[in-house]
């Protein structure tokens, strides 16, 4: 059977050996965590700590900062050294919560579990909001906003992500194949709050154990697991509503114009620990991956884990690493140090070697098209960069450059190795900056 | 480009084996040349010599692809000089060139030195122990008797594995049609090259010339005398593919060579000329920021869904 797929994209190596065996580990607590009150997408939560107070593992250090936000739990127990600015994934510093970590680890009295069956839609929405749960694929978007589309866009469908197209990173792959209950738990809460007629879940093709663990799992709840085309980049949001449903996302909209919503299944199983075991989101799976690491590993992390603490667990490095990426390799953020914490956004680490960086030169543009045909938004990558060059941001506007979904395949592939997706990315940043002065 | 190279040696082997030293004489000298005068414009611009990257020699190549065997050696050094300094390096260097170099500089040539560019040998290969005789090409010969006596000449060579092969009199990339095609399956199958602009421009001169041999056989040849001669082979798949020069969506690319395709037989029947691919292929270079305009692929999330339920 011909797999199910999107048109543009390309085929990276999938480098998922070095970590897809290993078995989720239990990632030690380090002595100190520092907490990020900007975990997610929207206004940064606000502090109700101070230095000196004493916190519980999973009592609200943050409170949520609007509608567009979510509350920070502390990750742990023990006492907070510091509300201050520290160093954040994003390069910028942003206000953290310091914690010096007792080791005991003792729990604050957990939220009242309840049942997705009975319980209405908005009182789990709540506790969604209420646990901190973000988008755990990486984009940290809050995940009751998503949940919440206004009355004029029903929803018919949900879609599981669980194609994880990153290359190296195992952290769904594994969660599927040893939580998968759990993400089952979440799919009923998502159910329930969504009322849908219909839920997928999409799974890349190089998982066929993950396939067939969740099938069975699936097998009589209403859950249709869809095996997808190894493509990259068949996990993004848009691409893969595209490919299960056939359905594209207007240009410029969203995938609820379209009755969609799109869980990651890592979102799911925290869905299911804060609404059944009433658990705020503290803790995560994260591959630590690439040739720089003695040992690569799928790891339980902490939110507030110092990278070079996930290394360190990991055995450490090989080699000094020349490039540090928090995510996977196509749409991950270099990272300056591994001096910063790991946030619930944080998918994976990679470190690579001096010999598996790429560093060419950029070269002319010879118009080969590479770029054209790998575009999944059907965009001329190539067009759009040479006017943003020339600062022409109308005809880069003109050209869809607000229709980038940032996926990297055309940096990926072009033979003259120009930053495309770059040099885009500050079109769009340039427009939008523009279109907010009016 | 080196792959682009390498699919043109087996051409090159077959012209040098054709028509003997004088051939190699000429790549050699094209090559050389354009790879000199692209040193030297970089050199004299304080740029980075960029010659390793391949295109100044096989824009070398190309040119001696289109030059007759016996070209004189300042034919072939102007021809160099023309497509790297006038039609490349002024406009910017690689991948800010309106038009083919190669091409440009053939047609330069052509109009400046018709006596020269039209002296044709035919093929003497090596060990034949004959001496170089002139000859006419077959396009120049059906397309002389067409004017003078208003119907082909009878004994115009319909022997098609000869042109195939590479028996015919012409330019060292018109001669043979296997080798050429040889190497165009190579870049296809490398993906060097898509299928879109050689399929489409060979294609539309089978549709064409075609029609017009139905019509009248008497006054126009066959498709396949159209398919073996000329530089049709060389043009549709080592010129019009030129990605500089060619438009960058699928359904640009499939115009470009309809419009390649569909000009070069209204020259060939109706033009002044006896060969019209190059003037074909530099005309629609022409239309190609046009082409790029108009024939954007849709974006994502502009295709209207069956039904319009959600859209």
């Amino acid at each position: 059977m011909r797999l199910k797929t999107f048109s543009g994209g390309l085929h990276p190596p999938d480098s998922k050996e070095f970590s897809a065996g290993c078995p989720i580990e239990d990632c030690p607590l380090p002595e100190e965590l520092v907490v990020p009150l900007s975990q997610h997408i929207g206004a940064p939560a606000k502090p109700v700590v101070q230095v000196g107070d004493r916190v519980l593992r999973g009592q609200v250090i943050g409170e949520s900062g609007g509608f567009v936000s979510v509350p920070v739990h502390a990750p742990t127990s023990g006492e907070v050294v510091a509300v201050e600015p520290r160093l954040h994934p994003s390069g910028r510093e942003l206000p953290a919560v310091v914690i010096r970590v007792d080791g005991e680890d003792s729990a604050a009295e957990p939220m009242s579990a309840l049942d997705p069956a009975t319980a209405e839609p908005d009182a789990l929405k709540d506790r969604i909001r209420e646990a901190g749960i973000v988008g755990m694929g990486g984009a940290t978007f809050p995940t009751h906003v998503k949940l919440s589309p206004p009355p004029e866009k029903p929803i018919d469908t949900l879609i599981l992500n669980g194609v994880e197209c990153e290359p190296f990173l195992t952290a769904d792959h594994r969660l599927m194949l040893e939580e998968g209950e759990k993400i089952l738990d979440g799919i009923a809460v998502l159910q329930r709050i969504l009322g849908v007629e219909k839920t997928y879940l999409g799974i890349e093709a190089n998982k066929p154990d993950a396939i067939d663990q969740m099938s069975a799992l699936c097998s009589g709840r209403n859950i249709e697991v869809v095996p997808l085309e190894v493509k990259y980049p068949q996990g993004a949001e848009k691409q893969l509503i595209c490919a299960i449903t056939g359905r594209e996302v207007p240009s410029g909209g969203l995938p609820m114009d379209v009755g969609v919503v799109v869980q990651n299944v890592g979102t799911c199983a925290a869905i299911a620990d804060a609404v059944l075991r009433g658990l705020p989101l503290v803790e995560r799976i994260a591959t630590v991956s690439g040739d720089a690491v003695v040992q690569p590993k799928n790891l339980r992390i902490r939110v507030g884990m110092s990278l070079a603490h996930l290394v360190e667990i990991c055995g450490g490095t090989r080699v000094e690493p020349a490039k540090i990426i928090m995510g996977g390799p196509m749409m991950g953020m270099a990272q300056l140090s591994l001096d910063v914490p790991a946030t619930r956004g944080t998918s994976g680490l990679l470190l690579f070697s001096e010999e598996k960086v790429v560093r060419r030169p950029e070269g002319p543009c010879i118009r080969c098209a590479r770029c054209v045909q790998a575009c999944p938004a059907r965009l001329l990558p190539t067009t759009i960069a040479a006017y943003t060059r020339l600062d022409m941001m109308d005809e880069a506007e003109q050209l869809g450059a607000l229709d980038c979904i940032e996926c990297g395949c055309c940096s990926y592939i072009c033979p003259a190795a120009l930053p495309l997706v770059q040099t885009i990315r500050h079109a769009k940043a340039a427009i939008m900056a523009r279109r907010r002065k009016g | 480009m080196r792959q682009v190279i390498f699919a043109l040696l087996p051409a090159c082997a077959v012209a040098v084996y054709m028509f003997g030293l004088p051939a190699l004489v000429t790549l050699v000298l094209c090559t050389a040349g354009c790879i000199g005068f692209e040193a030297g414009c970089q050199k004299l611009m304080r740029r980075p010599v960029a010659i390793a990257d391949g295109s100044a020699a096989l824009t070398g190549i190309l040119l001696a692809m289109n030059l007759p065997p016996s070209s004189p050696w300042w034919l072939s050094l102007l021809g160099a000089f023309v497509a790297i300094v006038i039609a490349k390096q002024i406009y910017g260097g690689l991948g800010y060139n309106p038009f083919n170099p190669a091409l440009v500089a053939r047609v330069v040539l052509l109009i400046s030195f018709p006596v020269q560019m039209t002296t044709w040998t035919a093929p003497t290969p090596i060990g034949s122990g004959l001496d170089a005789v002139t000859t006419a090409t077959p396009l120049g010969r059906a397309k002389e008797a067409v004017m003078l006596h208003g119907a082909l000449p009878a004994d115009l060579p319909s022997g098609f594995l000869g042109s195939f092969l590479g028996d015919i009199g012409g330019c060292l990339g018109e001669v043979s049609v296997f080798a050429l095609l040889l190497g165009g399956l190579f870049l296809l199958w490398k993906r060097v090259i898509s299928w879109h602009i050689p399929v489409s421009f060979v294609g539309t001169v089978i549709v064409l010339s075609g029609i017009f041999w139905l019509v009248d056989p008497q006054r126009y040849p066959d498709p396949l005398f159209h398919l073996v001669t000329g530089g049709l082979m060389l043009g549709a798949f080592f010129m019009a593919t030129d990605m500089v020069t060619s438009p960058v969506t699928t359904k640009g690319m499939l115009v470009f060579g309809v419009g390649c395709g569909l000009l070069t037989v209204l020259i060939r029947l109706f033009g002044g000329y006896p060969e019209g691919v190059s003037f074909a292929i530099l005309l629609m270079n022409a239309a190609t920021p046009l082409i790029d305009r108009y024939l954007k692929p849709k974006k994502f999330g502009l295709v209207q869904e069956k039904g319009g339920a959600h859209a």
